[in-house]
C-alpha cells in the first residue's frame, strides 16, 4: 500500500471510531503526538504526588492522613499505566524518566504551585483533580486504544480524588473562623491557576486541529474550560465561598457562566520554568532518581546472578 | 493528659498503637521520593497497613479509656494529643530512614517480630485483641516477605548495596533487643518470641550471605516512653495542626 493509501485507511478508521493498537500503521506525527502527550501525562502524575506528599506527615487527623496516602499512591498508579501505555508506542520508560529529569519534557504546570496550608490538600482535589477529570473523560474515547482504556481506570479513581477534596473543603468550611479563612484563601489561590491547566486559548493553540481530526481529543481547550466553569460556580456555592473572579456571572443568552480573563503572562512565565516550584519539583525528582541508582542497580545484579544460577542448574 | 493514669491493659494496647504509627510515618517518607515507581507503591502499600493497624489499636484503647474513666478519647487524641514522653513506640521505629538498605532492613526485622506477636495475640483472651491481629497478621506476613526479599536482594546484589545493608544492620540490630525484654506495657510475655522471630532473620541472612550480629548492646526505653532525640521532631510535625487549631474538626 502507498503512504497515502495508508494514510486515508488509518482516517477512515478514526472517523469509524475504530481504536488505533499498538501494531497498527499509524503516521509518524501520529505517533509522536501520542508520545508527547502521554508521556506528559504520566508526568504529570508523578510530579503531581510532590505537592500533595509535601503534607502527609502533617495531615490532622489518621483518617485524612490515610486518605491523602492512598491518593498520592493512586496518581503513582497513574504513572505506572501511562508510561506503560507510551511504551506501547516504542519509547522506553527510562528514556521517558531522563526526559522529564534533564527538563527536556514537560508536565503540568499545576504542579509548580506550592501547597501552603492543609486547605490546598482541598482545593487540590477539588479544582486541580476536577479540571483535570473534563480532560480524561474526553480521553477515555480518545483514538489510541492503550491511552484510551487507560484513561477508563484512571478516571475512575480521578473522580474519587475530585469528592474527597470537595469534602475536605466542605468540613472546613463548616468549622472555625481559621478554618473557613484558609478555606477561601486556598481557592483564590487555585482558582487561576486550574483554569490554566486547559492550556492556551483555541485560537493560540498550535495542536489542537489535527489532535481533534485525529480524535486523540475530542473537545477544545476553551470547550474544556467553560464546561469547568459551569460546573465550579454551582458547586462552589455549597461551600459558601467564592470563586475570585469579579466578572463570573450566569449568561441567560448563552446559557454559560462568563467569566473574566486569564493572566496569560503567568502561563507562559509558569511553563517557561518560572513558576514557585518548576525548580524545586524538578530537583526532587532527580534526587528521588540520583539515589535511587544504586537500588535500581543492585536489583538488576541480583536477578543476574539469579538468572546465572538457573541456567548452571539447568545445565 | 497522662500515661500515668492509664491502666496497664491500655498501655499495652497504645504501645502497639504507636510503633505501627511511628513506622508508618516514617515509611510515609517515602512516599513520591521511592527509588523505582513500583517500589514506591509497595512502601506506601506497608505506609497504609500500618496506619489501619494503629487506628484499630487507638480505636480500641479509646473505648477502654471513655468506659472506665468517662473521657471522650478518640483516635486522634491519643495520636495527636500525647507528648514525647508518653508515647510507647519502640525505638526502631522513629529511626530516620537514611537510605533504602535501612528502610527495608528495618521493615524486615521489625515485620519479623510483629508477625511472631501477631501470631501469639491470635489466642489472646481478649477478643477486639484477637481479631485485630488476626485482620493484622495477613498484612504483616506480606510485610515480611517483601522485606525479606529486598534484604536478599540488597545483600547480594552490588558491592555498594552489601555495603549500605551491612550499614543497616549494623545501625538497627542494637534496637532488636527491646523487642523482647518485657515491661508492663507488654500484653503478653515478649521473651517468648524471639527464638522463632531469630531463626527467620538467620535464614534470610543466610540466603543474602549476611551474618547475624552476635553480643551486641541492645538500647531500650521506648516501651517506657524514654526515646531518641528524633521523636521529638516526628510528633511536632504530624500533631502540629491538632496543637494548633486546639478542637477543631478536620
Amino acid at each position: 500500500m502507498s503512504l497515502i493509501d495508508l494514510e486515508k485507511s488509518f482516517q477512515e478508521k478514526i472517523d469509524k471510531e475504530i481504536k488505533i493498537e499498538p501494531k497498527d500503521w499509524m503516521p509518524d506525527a501520529y505517533r509522536k503526538t501520542n508520545i508527547r502527550q502521554i508521556s506528559q501525562h504520566a508526568h504529570s502524575e508523578i510530579v503531581g504526588m510532590l505537592p500533595e506528599g509535601n503534607w502527609i506527615s502533617r495531615a490532622p487527623s489518621l483518617k485524612r492522613k490515610a486518605i491523602l496516602i492512598a491518593k498520592v499512591q493512586d496518581e503513582a498508579g497513574h504513572g505506572l499505566y501511562l508510561y506503560s501505555a507510551a511504551e506501547t508506542l516504542g519509547i522506553s520508560r527510562d528514556q521517558m524518566m531522563n526526559d522529564l529529569n534533564s527538563g527536556k519534557a514537560k508536565y503540568s504546570s499545576i504542579f509548580n504551585y506550592p501547597t501552603l496550608t492543609w486547605a490546598d490538600m482541598g482545593a487540590v482535589g477539588w479544582l486541580v483533580d476536577g479540571a483535570a477529570i473534563l480532560n480524561q473523560v474526553m480521553l477515555c474515547r480518545t483514538s489510541y486504544g492503550p491511552y484510551a482504556r487507560a484513561m477508563v481506570r484512571i478516571c475512575k479513581e480521578e473522580s474519587f480524588h475530585q469528592r474527597q477534596g470537595f469534602e475536605t473543603l466542605l468540613v472546613l468550611s463548616k468549622g472555625t473562623k481559621e478554618q473557613r479563612e484558609m478555606c477561601q484563601d486556598a481557592i483564590n489561590r487555585w482558582w487561576w491557576p486550574s483554569l490554566m491547566m486547559f492550556g492556551p486559548k483555541d485560537s493560540e493553540s498550535t495542536n489542537s486541529d489535527q489532535s481533534i481530526k485525529w480524535k486523540i481529543k475530542r473537545k477544545t481547550n476553551d470547550e474544556l474550560r467553560q464546561q469547568f466553569v459551569n460546573m465550579i460556580a454551582e458547586q462552589i456555592k455549597l461551600l459558601g465561598m467564592t470563586l475570585p473572579d469579579p466578572d463570573l456571572k450566569w449568561n441567560e443568552k448563552r446559557n454559560q457562566y462568563d467569566f473574566g480573563e486569564i493572566n496569560w503572562e503567568e502561563f507562559w512565565n509558569v511553563v517557561k520554568g518560572n513558576g514557585p516550584c518548576n525548580k524545586q519539583r524538578l530537583a526532587a525528582r532527580n534526587k528521588a532518581h540520583d539515589e535511587g541508582a544504586w537500588v535500581r542497580a543492585a536489583a538488576i545484579a541480583y536477578a543476574d546472578k539469579k538468572k546465572n544460577k538457573t541456567t548452571h542448574k539447568a545445565a | 493528659m497522662s500515661t500515668m493514669h492509664f491502666s496497664k491493659n491500655i498501655n499495652n494496647v497504645l504501645h502497639l498503637a504507636d510503633s505501627a504509627l511511628i513506622l508508618a510515618q516514617r515509611n510515609s517518607e517515602w512516599c513520591a521520593h521511592g527509588p523505582i515507581l513500583e517500589q514506591d507503591i509497595a512502601i506506601t502499600n506497608i505506609t497504609l497497613d500500618l496506619i489501619g493497624q494503629a487506628r484499630n489499636f487507638y480505636q480500641y484503647a479509646a473505648s477502654l479509656i471513655n468506659s472506665t474513666n468517662q473521657k471522650n478519647e478518640t483516635e486522634d487524641t491519643l495520636a495527636y494529643l500525647r507528648t514525647e514522653r508518653e508515647f510507647l513506640n519502640l525505638l526502631i521505629c522513629e529511626l530516620p530512614n537514611v537510605d533504602w538498605a535501612h528502610t527495608v532492613v528495618r521493615q524486615f526485622l521489625f515485620s519479623s517480630f510483629q508477625q511472631q506477636l501477631f501470631l501469639a495475640l491470635q489466642e489472646n483472651t481478649d477478643d477486639a485483641i484477637q481479631a485485630i491481629a488476626t485482620k493484622s497478621i495477613k498484612e504483616t506476613n506480606y510485610h515480611v516477605k517483601w522485606s525479606a526479599e529486598w534484604v536478599i536482594r540488597l545483600g547480594d546484589g552490588t558491592l555498594e548495596s552489601r555495603e549500605r545493608t551491612l550499614n543497616a544492620i549494623e545501625a538497627l540490630w542494637p534496637y532488636t533487643g527491646e523487642f523482647f525484654t518485657n515491661e508492663p506495657t507488654d500484653m503478653m510475655d515478649v521473651s517468648l518470641l524471639k527464638k522463632a522471630w531469630l531463626d527467620k532473620i538467620t535464614n534470610v541472612f543466610l540466603e543474602a550471605s549476611l551474618s547475624v550480629p552476635e553480643n551486641i548492646f541492645m538500647h531500650s526505653g521506648g516501651k517506657k516512653g524514654v526515646h531518641t532525640e528524633h521523636l521529638g521532631f516526628i510528633l511536632s510535625e504530624m500533631q502540629y495542626l491538632q496543637r494548633m487549631y486546639p478542637g477543631a474538626q478536620w
